[in-house]
């Protein structure tokens, strides 16, 4: 082709492949660059062909990995040669050599404008080709309008408007500005109806990067993505060339999916549909088969589906077909199906209320921790960190310690800042805590950075409980042979400070306590001798009477440091040495460090700031952002006690929530039974985000962001509280606000939440959480309230009263009156229904935080419609059922007039989640709908209930 | 989207690279020194995907040919890993099996750069039809 006929270049590359050795190879190798510069430098009026030669010499050296810092100039000024040869190389070889931030680039922008503004194609598809793939901000701005006329331009050929579009998106990632937005929304929808795959396959990445940026903009693309993605899913009108392997093109169809997934939620009924018809249909037809490329391409399909499927937050039954088959790909032998598998467990937990059933593979994810495949080990971490929570913290967090001894130097710090916010996040009791810190500092002291002893520290410096704890351990530690510099760092400190605690135990004398540190002294660096030194004073302090021999030993220590060059030893040993002849006024100066105030983790917040570098911001952390957005941070305290400088670990020390509007009105009726109960749905966000969010921060110290921040839903709610009270949508007055302390999250919201589902958070501030679990049978109920204690102090004069309507007998076991630091503490409700009432149960909770006392009143969940149990009907015995009944009190008509009814798939799936089996078919009207279900209470037994909704379109009377 | 496409032998020679972001001459040695070490040492019977720096590595190996695309943590590995292999197959067809040798030797024919080009674009699949590309290297024959 281009270069054929080019007999000294195949000479060259035939010497330089007989070299017997690198040296050889470097010798032909300089001597040819030697001649291209002469050519270069010498002889002024080179031909284009010459030029070309030795210009594509220069690739080929470059590819063998030598520096080649001459010749760009010549290689551009190909690109403005007349002729295609010519100017081919020129491109190519200027695409390779150089990259945007080349000075010699910005040479040929108007040789580039004038190849794509002008009438050859040829020279167009590589104009394009080269600002697609090397093309930077100057580009952007003087060449995007050029591309975006080929793009829609209706005499280009595709082959010239797939590399419009992909170099538009080059363009668009250098300065999103080049693209306005206004214009540009409706000519992507156009783009979609693309009849070419090629183009269509490029258009489709543009839109993805579009839409991560703004989706709101792009919103008329929804639809078309979704006929798009049917039409490939069911292989419809797909040209041969476009399947791979009898797949309708994947790729296209994996673009699709993406995109999709960053659009908040489908609204459209009729698009909502046809787009889950198609996602069922991969996630049930997606069979494994023979052919390995067959089953990767279907299986990209399908893993992209289940990402899709987790964002739209689908329904029940589709989200544990999507649990089920994860569970089935952690367990197969095929290495990328089981990381895939692992992967994608993972992110399902940070979208969805999944992880009791993740829960169940833990033994399984536990022995991909120990795969020979370093991959998925990684991966098998992430899910373990994912999914741990206070049941399964310390078996989680003891199998990583466990493996730490034998993992590759490259996971060990991950592992170990892992396992580390685990302890603190979910420990059972602070000793333990301890324990797996210490642990962590003996087994991999390297890799342990230093907000992780630190944290230890404040802990530790926070409960009182913990002091002689630590002090034992920290001896324990120091008493072998060889530790690691940070174990030094945390045992000196820990014992200088509480290591007076101990001292009527053998071992624990001042004397001993400094010798045995003293030890260490010799083998650890200049920054741990500060401590040391503060360590010694401490001691020193505490050792009453004075022991002269122990003074003379210190003293003879901070004379020595006194000349220190380190400024920070010197100043220490000087001020020690001064102080410790004060006598009793050491005693104040050298007091016990005073308690830390609360703040989030270091560490916790170190994890989730892991820098992530993509192209288009990931899907998942976008919804994790927009959440956040509303906390205000109103304080920024400075630690005022002096441990070693830490100016990583921030405020966030006190969230402020904007305080909630609480509607009071009809109590009776709850706004279950009535289909206006949805007042939310036009909410950005599903509720259960939240919720989520706080179940997964349960018991930090401070939850995450996450769970901290106020969600945008609650602001909405105050926008619609006046005419959600006009619909009488039923809200009774709960939670009230008292003291300073302000709940987190909209109390009344998830109480809603928790109506329509058995877990998750009733309540939460910035100092307990209360979780719900139940299971409910016929008549009775069993109710597991979880109150975590998220302080490192205890919360005392704890009291839970069941407040239970007349219909409902309610018995709640004991309530410990503390809850001692980062506990929790489970307490078990039974409830039996004894006969059908709309009242609700209010569960009155109150606690002591400090001098504050805290009281709510939160509406407990056993709600009517948690005594139903779906039954199906036939219609032979729903109608003469539906006819014996007369009228009231056992048959009630209600007709609601004027307002827009709800889409009947979504009124079906209302009633599906209330627990009304919708009986498809029975009423041959398809307006109408018929459900079914089985009241339980102990009076009435098993009750069979119909239901009957009927649409009527009144015609206009004006 | 794909960061970076290199074609190794076992010993770490690279024979085509493709950088989609800028790179320093220094730092794409580095980059194609840490891939080949990474890979190279894999079990064939471990994924196909393997962590790097802030980014992960799809790779494949064909005879004693390292394909490698580095792609974003979100991407879709499988999907990236099957455009590998369509790559080979395209290559396939105009070196019948292709090798090592045919990459080094017809190196001055131009054709896997411009193979490449019609396949990958700006970091992103362009396309997906094999016949399209086929073709489209005919056109770009006749214009010798």
């Amino acid at each position: 082709m281009a270069l054929s006929g080019m007999r000294g270049l195949s000479v060259f590359i035939s010497d330089v492949r007989n070299c017997q050795n690198k040296e050889q190879e470097r010798l032909r190798v300089d001597k040819e660059l030697g001649n291209v510069r002469t050519r270069f430098k010498n002889e002024k009026g080179l031909s284009p062909y010459e030029k070309k030669k030795y210009v594509w010499k220069m690739l080929y050296i470059y590819m063998l990995g030598y520096d080649v810092d001459f010749g760009h100039m010549e290689a551009v000024s190909l690109i403005s040669a007349p002729k295609y040869p010519e100017k081919q190389v020129g491109y190519i070889v200027t695409a390779c050599l150089l990259n945007e931030n080349h000075d010699f680039l910005r040479l040929a922008i108007n040789t580039v404008r004038n190849d794509i503004i002008g009438r050859n194609e040829t020279f167009q598809c590589l104009a394009l080709t080269l600002v697609g793939n090397i093309g930077g901000r100057e580009f952007a701005e003087s060449l995007a309008a050029d591309v975006q006329k080929l793009l829609i331009s209706s005499s280009c050929r595709p082959l010239v408007r797939k590399k419009a579009a992909l170099c538009l998106l080059r363009l668009y990632r250098k300065n999103p500005d080049v693209v306005n937005v206004d214009g540009w929304a409706d000519r992507m929808a156009q783009l979609l109806d693309e009849r070419d795959l090629g183009v269509l396959t490029s258009s489709m990445s543009l839109l993805v990067a579009l839409v991560s940026n703004n989706h709101e903009a792009y919103w008329s693309c929804l639809p078309k993505c979704v006929k798009t993605l049917e039409r490939l899913a069911r292989n419809q009108d797909i040209p041969q060339e476009y399947t791979y392997y009898g797949i309708p093109s994947p790729w296209l169809q994996v673009k699709t999916m993406r995109a999709l997934q960053y659009f908040p939620t489908v609204e459209d009924p009729n698009t909502r549909r046809s787009l889950f018809e198609v996602l069922q249909r991969i996630l049930m037809g997606t069979d494994v088969v023979k052919n390995v490329n067959k089953n990767n391409a279907s299986h990209a399909v399908l893993f992209e589906a289940l990402a899709l499927v987790m964002h739209l937050d689908a329904e029940k039954e589709m989200m544990s077909q999507c649990v089920a088959l994860l569970g089935k790909f952690i367990a197969v032998r095929e290495p990328n199906i089981r990381y895939l598998g692992l992967e994608n467990m993972t992110r399902m937990l940070m979208v969805t209320d999944v992880q009791d059933i993740i829960k169940r593979h833990q033994a399984q994810i536990i022995t991909s921790l120990k795969d020979p495949d370093i991959s998925i080990r990684r991966r098998a971490l992430d899910l373990l960190y994912g999914m741990c929570d206070v049941s399964n913290a310390k078996d989680i967090v003891e199998e990583l310690l466990q493996y730490l001894s034998s993992a590759d130097f490259a996971m060990r710090e991950e592992l170990s800042l892992k396992a580390a916010i685990l302890a603190e996040k979910f420990a059972p009791d602070l000793s333990w805590y301890v324990d797996v810190i210490l642990q962590l500092i003996d087994k991999a002291g390297d890799f342990v950075s230093d907000d992780i002893w630190f944290r230890v520290v404040q802990f530790v410096t926070n409960n009182e409980d913990l002091q002689s704890y630590a002090a034992a351990k920290a001896r324990e530690y120091l008493n072998k042979p060889a530790i690691h510099e940070t174990m030094v760092k945390v045992s000196a400190y820990i014992l200088g400070e509480y290591g007076h605690l101990l001292a009527r135990r053998p071992g624990y004398s001042p004397k001993e306590l400094f010798t045995i540190i003293h030890e260490k002294h010799p083998t650890v660096s200049t920054s741990t001798i500060p401590i040391l030194l503060s360590s010694y004073a401490k001691i020193l302090m505490h050792t009453q009477p004075p022991e002269p021999e122990l003074q003379n030993q210190i003293w003879t220590i901070f004379n020595k440091y006194e000349s220190c060059i380190d400024v920070e030893i010197q100043q220490r040993a000087a001020e020690y040495f001064a102080l410790s002849r004060k006598g009793a006024s050491l005693m104040d100066i050298l007091a016990e460090m005073p308690k830390f105030p609360e703040r989030q983790s270091a560490l916790i917040r170190k994890a989730e700031d892991a820098e992530v570098d993509t192209a288009e911001q990931s899907a998942i952390k976008l919804r994790a952002q927009q959440q956040m957005s509303t906390a205000l941070v109103v304080t920024d305290q400075r630690p005022p006690n002096g441990m070693p400088a830490q100016p990583s670990i921030g405020p966030l020390s006190l969230v402020k929530v904007p305080s909630e509007t609480v509607d009071s009105q009809n109590p009776g009726d709850q706004g279950l039974t009535h289909p206006n109960g949805v007042v939310y749905k036009e909410d950005p966000q599903p509720p259960s985000q939240d919720i989520i969010g706080d179940l997964l921060g349960t018991l930090s110290i401070e939850g995450p962001p996450g769970a901290v921040a106020q969600s945008p839903q609650s602001a909405t709610y105050e926008a619609e509280g006046a005419p959600s009270a006009a619909d009488a949508a039923a809200l009774v007055p709960v939670g009230e606000e008292s003291g300073s302390v302000q709940p987190i999250g909209n109390i009344n919201e998830r109480f809603y939440a928790l109506c329509l589902k058995d877990s998750g958070v009733l309540y939460e501030d910035p100092n307990i959480q209360i979780g719900i679990k139940a299971e409910w049978r016929a008549h009775q109920g069993r109710l597991v309230l979880f109150l975590g204690n998220k302080n490192t102090a205890s919360l005392g004069s704890v009291q839970a009263l069941i407040l239970p309507p007349t219909h409902l007998k309610m018995e709640l076991s004991l309530v410990p009156e503390t809850i001692p630091p980062r506990a929790q503490v489970q307490c078990p409700l039974e409830v039996m229904n004894l006969r059908p009432s709309r009242d609700v149960a209010v569960l009155d909770f109150s606690y002591k935080f400090g001098p504050t006392m805290v009281n709510v009143k939160l509406r407990l969940p056993a709600v009517l419609n948690k005594f139903l149990q779906p039954i199906t009907v036939s219609p032979e015995e729903f109608f003469p059922q539906w006819r014996s009944l007369s009228g009231p009190p056992l048959k009630l008509q209600e007709v609601v007039r004027g307002v827009r009814p709800l889409p009947l798939p979504e009124m079906a799936n209302l009633f599906n989640t209330y627990r009304l089996t919708v009986c498809p078919g029975l009423d041959p009207n398809p307006n109408n709908l018929v459900a079914s279900t089985t009241f339980y209470s102990e009076t009435t037994r098993a009750m069979l209930c119909l239901v009957s909704s009927q649409l009527f379109i009144e015609s206009s009377t004006l | 989207m794909i960061r970076f496409i290199l074609l190794q032998n076992r010993q770490g020679k690279t024979r085509l690279a493709k950088y989609y972001v800028p790179l320093e001459d220094s730092e794409k040695h580095k980059v194609e020194y840490e891939v080949h070490r990474l890979v190279v040492n894999r079990d064939p019977k471990f994924t196909n995907f393997v962590e790097f720096r802030t980014h992960k590595v799809i790779y494949r190996r064909y005879a004693g040919l390292f394909f490698s695309l580095c792609v974003d943590i979100t991407d879709n590995e499988l999907a990236y890993l099957e455009c590998i292999h369509l790559f080979v197959e395209i290559l396939d067809h105009f070196f019948s099996n292709v090798c090592e040798l045919d990459l080094v030797f017809n190196f001055h024919k131009v054709l896997v750069y411009l193979i490449l080009d019609e396949f990958i674009l700006a970091g992103e699949l362009q396309e997906t039809s094999k016949r399209a590309i086929i073709e489209r290297m005919g056109e770009l024959e006749k214009l010798e």
